[in-house]
């Protein structure tokens, strides 16, 4: 396996380095294994220490769990598809309660950005939004962050996500449409019946959705297999696929195992856990 | 101060080890690596310290398992926002690993590296008096592979992504050197205390 072989070979302590040369080490160390982590996507954190107030503007059911809320945030700097924020919500006590959350909506210039939230059981911030919140309700954001887990729209992108770590990976779907991009995009998306799916009356040809419970007549149903995954490396874009993995850490530590004894290079992986 | 209407959050606990913005996770150990599980056993996993020192050296498992034991026991601390009360970690002090390659004097900074390429930049001074550790039990088990074993770097006092998992080597150097998320926009040292999440805070 690639993963083996990529943690095997660097036992070996023969490399020389830079630094007991006597040598300044380049700028960007890069270690001495062979790479795994894929690499940065250039984006700007000008915006990341700022904290914007958002304003709610609309509420939008997906699934009986699931809602998307749409912000204004007139100041927001733009983001990559792919990416995510910070939000808190602060009580009258001074009490503060802050999460992550990935942006479902695709980069745009309207002001508004779109966050779609599970319902998480005794959630103290999902737990606001899907029971308290209203329009004209304001919150704080900062961000957009990381650029690890984003997508420009430059390379083949195969996206594999489960539950409602299909956000991230929409925001990737959205821009590709709204952009008329051609580089090609595929997205397997698992849920465990047809109205949990997230976003189901979005997807098109690009989509192939897994059901682990109940599927529709026709479907059948069961865990993402490798047999789901052959196909789209079989395809072989130009200049390969950037793989995005998106949802719970059992799910991402399974579907990028698929990947990865199917032949897809770790260091094109890039992984996003929710926790 | 933006009072949100309606938000009145979780009951109140006086946690004195909760720093700022942070909550208790529980018994939930979240797993948040960006890149793919590596698989690595433990014969095939090695340390090494270099760089700025008077003996570069890599130890494997058997020789850093012969070295003096220490546990760390408290609490450890995620950016993105939990915290996890009361964990044991078992290992060796990376003192003793440092003593060994002895430092140079011009050494102030250090990149820990994973076998998996994962990087992140720490001053020295986080590494030594006791701080930081290389660990390979958890609660008094071998460390799960997704969270970083057979061995991860251990440098409880700041926030996680500092604590490399599948730690392969540490690089001492004479000037910072951004690692991983350090250049995707997190801060360079990582305080939970100041709350140094990202790049400005």
């Amino acid at each position: 396996m690639t993963s083996t072989r990529a943690a095997t070979s660097v036992t070996a302590p023969t490399t020389a380095t830079v630094a007991e040369a006597g040598v300044r080490a380049d700028p960007g160390f890069t270690p001495p294994t062979r790479f795994a982590v894929p690499g940065r996507i250039a984006v700007s954190n000008r915006a990341a220490a700022l904290w914007q107030t958002a304003t709610l503007t609309e509420i939008r059911r997906e699934t009986a769990r699931v809602a998307t809320f749409r912000f204004a945030v007139p100041g927001w700097a733009g983001h990559l598809p792919g990416q995510h924020l910070m939000l808190r919500l602060t009580a009258e006590d001074g009490y503060r309660a802050q999460r992550h959350y990935s942006l479902a909506s695709p980069p745009d210039d309207t002001g508004h950005i779109e966050l779609t939230l599970d319902h998480v059981e005794g959630g103290e911030v999902s737990g606001w939004f899907h029971t308290e919140a209203r329009p004209g309700d304001e919150v704080e954001v900062r961000g957009p962050l990381s650029g690890f887990f984003a997508w420009p729209g430059d390379r083949p992108a195969l996206l594999i996500g489960a539950g409602s770590g299909v956000v991230p990976l929409m925001s990737m779907i959205r821009h590709h449409r709204v952009r008329g991009l051609e580089v090609p995009l595929r997205l397997l998306v698992s849920a465990r019946a047809p109205e949990e799916l997230i976003y189901a009356r979005e997807y098109g040809t690009e989509t192939t959705p897994v059901f682990t419970r109940r599927a529709p007549e026709g479907v059948p149903v069961g865990r993402l297999s490798a047999a789901h995954v052959a196909p789209l490396l079989a395809e072989r874009p130009a200049g390969g696929w950037e793989a995005y993995v998106c949802g719970s850490n059992a799910f991402a530590e399974h579907a990028s195992r698929l990947l990865v004894q199917a032949g897809q290079p770790v260091d094109h992986i890039r992984i996003e856990r929710f926790g | 101060m933006n009072v949100t209407r309606g938000f009145t959050g979780r009951p109140r606990v006086h946690n004195p080890g909760l720093p700022p913005g942070q909550y208790d996770a529980g018994d939930d150990w979240p797993v948040l690596s960006a890149e793919v599980t590596p698989d690595l056993a433990p014969a095939d996993w090695t340390f090494r310290i270099d760089g700025l020192v008077a003996r570069p050296h890599t130890w494997d498992w058997d020789a850093a398992h012969a070295l003096p034991g220490s546990v760390y026991e408290g609490d450890i601390h995620c950016v993105t926002s939990w915290s996890k009360f009361g964990v044991r970690f078992g290992g060796v002090s990376l003192d003793v690993f440092l003593d060994a390659v002895r430092p140079d004097t011009s050494a102030t900074h250090a990149v820990a590296y994973s076998h998996s390429g994962y990087t992140t930049n720490l001053p020295l001074a986080d590494l030594t008096g006791g701080r930081a550790w290389i660990a390979w039990e958890y609660g008094g088990e071998p460390l799960p592979a997704e969270h970083g074993g057979p061995a991860r770097l251990l440098v409880p006092h700041l926030y996680f992504w500092k604590s490399a998992k599948w730690i392969a080597g540490i690089r001492l150097l004479d000037h910072d050197e951004p690692g991983f998320w350090e250049q995707n926009g997190y801060h360079a040292r990582g305080n939970p205390w100041e709350e140094q999440r990202y790049s400005g805070d």
